[in-house]
């Protein structure tokens, strides 16, 4: 019974961190309408910003934790507001949603610079040694502190919701900003309370929870996402429902650890919450099908089948004279590169043009590896390469088809994070790798690098030639005028619920083969390869690159993968990757297009610039 | 009570539009207090977006906006609102996801009442909406919403009411009732400019009338005067 109570104790201290990471998050989606994947990053920062304060400066712990809290944090909301969600006002939701992931990376990025993982970094517990007893049971003044400090949050931010104005005035603004401001409310103003206040919220769990584990930059940042789930229980919506979800979170996670085996514990316990998440998303109920909206933005041009063939031919041709003066290392990572593009035109046609966000491109690319390692090679091996992700794909895409983007992000979040900890870490082996063979080909020997690139180079060809086929037809048009409006294309006879599937399936498919030739090109993957932040990393720089055109998931790519190479030519780019990475879709997510986009564009003004000179010549020849 | 000695509400010259797209080319217009305006015209003549300029919702590009004598271009929509201008914009001025007392609370923005007052003011007049107060808002019927979007004029008690369409979806009855409300808030010397598609309705309480036409004012006077050239107007004859 001791035990029992103690571990619920244990359980009921993290829900209650949990409930306040959720209630930070309901809190800025109802305010903003906006849901902040960064939420935990931005925790995160406040729990080094306060390690930095009161131990390596060595502020008093009160003042150091009303300086983040009060000051730091709220004003990290409100630059946030100001400089990332103000500009994507009315933007659609997988543009909101891209850019908050690309604040979780900066963030990230500023984490790492910041404080270095190299040291090991010990928050104390708040008032530690004092302890009080409640029936034989132990309770030290940190875990009270925990729970007073929610319970207090949680009871305050239902009155101020809905007693007082301004509480009231955040709900106002996300269901009609110009009405509020008609009604004397500046909409701008209040939309900045409510960022600063979530950010504050996103602090206060940050630092209550890092002085019950080793301050870990990722570690942190990800804990927010059992606090997704809870969120999701209450619908993103419902701040009981909130609480409660995330107390039986934090407590039955307490309770597998404790009663159940280690196998149990390895494998189920870190995927509870997704497991709850996903189950949660499921419940959901069906959104009705949305009319179109303006997009005020013109879809670079898509190339015709002469040039794209044209394009793809002189591209193998390239690789294959380049493959030539590539050192062996170049080689790997330009494969590398190559893979990942391809693995990215997934993301092309999936988000770019169905418009859906998948978190998850990088677990199928995983499974089809696995199946290609399993399977021992060879021609069926590739077909299991293709075979495993698209059934798991369709599988995913049949219980998530019906959602739309942000629960359609989650569900697949859920699922990468999910298959991360049960399926990888144990079918590739805890850190260990699993050896994954070479396709083989007839006349070609794959076993060299240089014939393996060039395959690459071909293969990515192939699928960008495949690709942009796909676009040009009846299905190209079926998905985007889906993406525009689902209600239209339902009164002309377009099944959303099948389109979604195909496409799904089709993504993952493409996502497995790439998955299949990455292995093969290093000859083995682990569990790390397929981690839910690389997916991240992935779909931000498909955006960064340009979610619409193959060459913009050629750049992104290329510079993804080489970008190691350049770290090790100015070391002091060190962790800065991330970093970059974050601040460049900051910059350039307000374009939908992306590089690829601009560079598809320029084309077109060169061209019609030569028609207008053309033209020009003529009708001066017309006049003289 | 002194009789001001400026208009409401005056318009001179003024220029607006959405981006480069250019809607009101040069419109004037007075609205003294305690008088009812009628904007009429055809779909796409620049009404809303008129009223919308007046409001503050969008910046003028050229001419005066001058609310109770006093130059306001460029002041925002929350800042027109305090200096007294009140607009019940187009389809259902409330918030649906806010309940009905919710709702009111936010009215309030204007102005310091007491909840009572609030209650007693609004309750009194609409006495449906009281017995829904714990109501979410955009569960409400049509005629309701109005009702609510309308008890913001009566909380407020602005210099300027701008309407805009506000019979529109709504039963004969309940627009009767909204327009006697319209009537008797101009007793009490608020100025109104207001927007209707059923131009018998409007005219029956306005003072006096404008005609608006592809972004240009092109005839005003009292109701029996425009009364005679409205057909012209609606079918094109008049541009």
């Amino acid at each position: 019974m001791t035990t029992f109570l103690a571990l619920s104790l244990t359980g009921l201290v993290v829900g209650c961190i949990y409930a306040l990471t959720a209630c930070g998050l309901v809190v800025t989606y109802t305010t903003s309408g906006v849901f902040n994947f960064a939420h935990g990053a931005i925790g995160m920062v406040a729990a080094f910003t306060y390690w930095q304060l009161s131990v390596a400066w060595g502020w008093p712990a009160p003042l150091a934790f009303l300086t983040v809290l009060l000051v730091l944090a709220p004003l990290l909301g409100a630059v946030v507001e100001r400089v990332l969600v103000r500009p994507l006002y009315g933007a659609p939701i997988g543009v909101t949603l891209v850019a908050t992931l690309g604040l979780l990376v900066t963030l990230l990025g500023v984490g790492f610079l910041a404080w270095p993982p190299d040291t090991t970094r010990v928050l104390p517990k708040f008032f530690e040694g004092h302890t009080i007893t409640v029936f034989s049971l132990v309770i030290d003044y940190n875990q009270l502190l925990v729970i007073v400090t929610s319970i207090a949050v949680a009871v305050g931010l239902r009155v101020f919701f809905s007693g007082t104005r301004l509480g009231i005035a955040m709900r106002a603004v996300v269901d009609d900003p110009e009405l509020a401001a008609l009604a004397g409310t500046k909409p701008e103003r209040v939309s900045q309370l409510s960022w600063a206040l979530g950010a504050g919220l996103a602090a206060l769990a940050g630092v209550l929870l890092a002085p019950l584990q080793t301050l870990n930059v990722t570690d942190l940042t990800l804990l927010v996402i059992n606090g997704y789930a809870a969120a999701m229980a209450g619908r993103l919506r419902n701040l009981p429902a909130t609480v409660a979800g995330a107390l039986v979170i934090g407590i039955s996670s307490s309770l597998v650890l404790g009663y159940a085996g280690p196998q149990v514990v390895n494998y189920v316990r870190p995927a509870i919450p997704m497991i709850l998440l996903f189950v949660a998303v499921l419940f959901l109920k069906q959104e009705r099908l949305r009319a179109g909206s303006l997009a005020g933005l013109r879809m670079p041009r898509t190339a015709g089948l002469r040039q794209s063939v044209g394009v793809g031919l002189g591209f193998v041709v390239v690789a294959g004279l380049v493959s030539g003066q590539l050192s062996p290392a170049s080689l790997a990572i330009g494969g590398q590169g190559m893979v990942l593009a391809f693995i990215m035109l997934s993301l092309v046609l999936l988000s770019g043009y169905g418009g859906q966000v998948s978190l998850c491109q990088l677990t199928f690319a995983g499974l089809g590896a696995y199946a290609m390692g399993k399977s021992g090679g060879g021609a069926l091996g590739l077909l299991a390469a293709i075979a495993l992700p698209a059934a798991a794909g369709a599988l995913v895409a049949l219980t998530v088809v019906r959602l739309r983007g942000l629960f359609l992000a989650l569900a697949t979040l859920a699922f990468a994070q999910a298959m991360d900890q049960i399926f990888f870490n144990h079918a590739l082996g805890y850190g260990g790798t699993l050896e994954i063979p070479r396709p083989r080909l007839p006349l070609v020997d794959t076993g060299d690098d240089r014939a393996y690139f060039v395959l690459l180079a071909v293969v990515f060809a192939l699928g960008a030639i495949g690709l942009l086929t796909l676009r040009r037809r009846a299905f190209g048009r079926r998905l985007i005028a889906l993406n525009d409006s689902p209600a239209a294309s339902a009164t002309m006879g377009v099944s959303p619920v099948m389109t979604r599937l195909l496409v799904f399936t089709l993504a993952s498919a493409v996502a497995g083969l790439g998955g299949a030739l990455l292995g093969g090109l290093h000859g083995s993957v682990s569990p790390n390869d397929f981690l839910l932040l690389n997916s991240c990393v992935l779909l931000l720089l498909a955006t960064l690159g340009g979610l619409y055109t193959p060459t913009g998931a050629f750049l992104a790519a290329m510079s993804y993968a080489f970008f190691p190479e350049l770290q090790k030519l100015v070391p002091e780019l060190g962790q800065v990757q991330f970093l970059l990475t974050g601040l460049g879709v900051l910059a350039l997510g307000r374009n939908r297009y992306g590089i690829g986009g601009q560079i598809a564009d320029a084309g077109e003004r060169l061209r019609s610039l030569r028609v207008h000179q053309v033209d020009r010549v003529e009708v001066a020849r017309a006049a003289g | 009570m002194t009789t001001p000695a400026h208009d409401a509400l005056e318009l001179i010259g003024l220029r607006a539009g959405y981006g480069s797209i250019e809607v009101l080319h040069g419109v004037s217009l007075r609205v003294p207090p305690a008088t009812v305006v009628a904007l009429l015209g055809p779909n796409g003549a620049g009404k809303s977006t008129l009223l919308k300029v007046a409001s503050g919702t969008i910046t003028p590009k050229d001419g005066c906006l001058h609310v109770g004598g006093v130059h306001v271009n460029g002041a925002d929509a929350a800042a027109l609102a305090r200096a007294g201008i009140c607009r019940i914009p187009e389809g259902r001025g409330i918030f649906p996801n806010l309940t009905v007392a919710e709702n009111l609370r936010m009215w309030t923005g204007v102005g310091d009442l007491k909840p009572a007052e609030v209650a007693e003011r609004t309750y009194g007049r609409f006495p449906r909406l009281g017995e829904r107060r714990k109501q979410v808002a955009g569960t409400l019927s049509g005629g309701e919403q109005q009702m609510l979007a309308m008890s913001r004029a009566l909380l407020v008690d602005p210099a300027v009411l701008l309407l805009d369409e506000i019979s529109m979806g709504l039963a004969p009855l309940i627009v009767a009732e909204l327009y006697e409300l319209v009537g008797s808030l101009a007793q009490q010397g608020i100025a109104i400019l207001l927007v209707e598609q059923f131009a018998q309705t409007a005219l029956a309480v306005a003072d006096h009338a404008v005609i608006l036409s592809h972004g240009r004012v092109t005839r005003t006077g009292t109701p029996a005067e425009v009364e005679e050239h409205l057909s012209a107007a609606y079918l094109g004859g008049a541009a």
